[in-house]
């Protein structure tokens, strides 16, 4: 344990390099989920094409992703930007779904009352659609931002340094509670985030989660949520 | 492109097929690792999952471990089996890591599949007379089919992709040609290993995704009025995000 004593600062270090390779994939990743999702959902044409692409894209081994992308478009490999286009990659490839599955979950009669009510199309999106979608959403970007924390580590693989350094410099000098550290700290920040996310769906969401949908319509929501956290 | 040129050269040159570390055994290293680790993870996941589907109860707790589970690092895990368990046990550390990254994709496809059958449908097996393991068997496993499929699918994909690092200890795999590339900036090979690995993926995705058509029971296949199939898209969707 003395180890961590000595090295607090490297890992304190490392966990904010950590938080900024991870947090702005996710938030980005949500920012071209919303349109992609909606696109997705809207379009019945487009969306087969784009659930496929999002899923192949999912399919692709992060090690190889962050290869092969660089390689692709010409950017340097073992750089920070390389690690984050990746991950915000993943972060699509989960939200773009979550969306299009929240609003899937849109009572259809709440839609149609909100146009009788003279709602314009996006008005109606932004204040009556994207809020109701919001708690399956938010089960999608829950699961992303765990998985993107954790999933940044493989970054030191390809040079980019983050908390998966404690993992490869602990292996090569056999210090088990450096590697100890590392995982802890991973899963303490993916835990926290997560919490945090939860925090902030209660506060944008009141309504969510404390079962006042009772209709059966309210409960399939409910399954999707389930099933986009799980 | 000339990389990808350089690429597909490494990649068909004779030598690959020779020594230690021939492509063909870098394969079959990387399947089997795949299938035993999915296989554990099945035998412990499948029963737990159809227990909560079945009774409806423990819903919650799966889900808190599948959260927990997916914060800690496969990478850092696997480091940390290995110097815990030493180097002569590295395989065992490997496998124990892909074991719990699979385990949380196949309990949710297990009780989510059991979970998404209308209730009036088990009602009615239990109500002419059908006993719970008749209702397990004849009722609730096929109908459970498709989104299990989903979880398997998911969890393979998890394990090829995450087999890659192995590795890194020196466990061989498709991930041994980009490991070993990388400090020795050989692009080539790494590049090579990338597409391999990209491809086996892909391939494992298709041949699941045509398993999970497959094993939809006929009678619903035909039956399902068509305003309710995009909603039974949507199902199929969400338990291979769910992953």
């Amino acid at each position: 344990m003395s180890w961590v004593g000595d090295n607090l600062d490297l890992i304190l270090q490392l966990t904010l390099v950590h938080l900024r390779q991870s947090v702005i994939p996710i938030v980005v990743g949500l920012l071209l989920s919303i349109p992609l999702g909606w696109v997705a959902w809207r379009y019945r044409l487009v969306r087969g094409p784009v659930i496929v692409l999002t899923g192949l894209l999912y399919t692709i081994p992060s090690l190889a992703l962050l290869i092969l992308m660089p390689a692709v478009f010409g950017y340097s490999a073992t750089e920070e930007p390389n690690l984050m286009i990746a991950l915000t990659i993943y972060a699509i490839a989960i939200l773009v779904r979550a969306v299009a599955d929240g609003l899937d979950s849109v009572d259809p009669d709440v839609r149609q009352a909100a146009t009788a009510m003279g709602y314009a199309a996006p008005r109606r999106f932004f204040t009556v659609e994207l809020p109701l979608a919001g708690p399956v959403i938010l089960a999608g970007l829950r699961v992303a931002a765990v998985s993107t924390i954790s999933l940044a580590t493989v970054g030191i693989l390809i040079g980019v340094t983050n908390l998966g350094y404690l993992f490869t410099n602990g292996l090569q000098r056999r210090i088990i509670v450096e590697v100890l550290a590392g995982v802890v700290a991973v899963v303490v920040i993916a835990l926290v985030i997560d919490l945090l996310l939860v925090l902030f769906g209660r506060m944008l969401m009141p309504w969510a989660g404390t079962g006042a949908p009772a209709s059966s319509k309210g409960s399939g929501s409910k399954r999707a949520i389930v099933r986009a956290a799980a | 492109m000339n990389l990808f040129a350089d690429a597909l050269a490494w990649l068909f040159s004779p030598d690959r097929l020779q020594g230690q570390y021939a492509l063909p055994v870098l394969l079959g290293q990387h399947l089997l690792y795949t299938v035993i680790s999915v296989a554990v993870a099945a035998a412990i996941a499948l029963p737990a999952g159809w227990l909560i589907g079945h009774t409806g109860k423990g819903r919650e707790i799966a889900v808190a471990i599948s959260g927990a589970a997916r914060a800690v690092p496969s990478f850092g895990l696997l480091v940390l089996l290995v110097l815990l368990l030493g180097v002569l046990r590295t395989p065992l550390a490997a496998v124990i890591t892909f074991v719990l990254l699979a385990i949380p994709s196949l309990l949710a496809g297990a009780y989510t599949g059991f979970e998404a059958i209308d209730r009036r449908t088990v009602d009615a097996a239990r109500a002419v007379g059908m006993t719970e393991w008749q209702i397990f068997t004849k009722v609730e496993l096929p109908l459970g089919m498709p989104l299990l499929v989903g979880g398997i699918r998911s969890a393979l994909l998890q394990v090829i992709a995450t087999v890659t690092i192995a590795a890194y200890v020196n466990l061989g795999g498709l991930g041994w040609p980009i490991i070993q590339g990388i400090p020795l900036r050989r692009f080539d090979q790494v590049l090579a290993g990338a597409l391999l690995v990209a491809v086996l993926a892909l391939i494992v995705d298709l041949l699941l995704a045509i398993a999970q058509r497959a094993v939809v029971p006929a009678g619903i296949r035909s039956a399902r009025p068509a305003s309710d199939s995009g909603r039974r898209r949507g199902s199929h969707r969400a338990a291979s995000a769910a992953a």
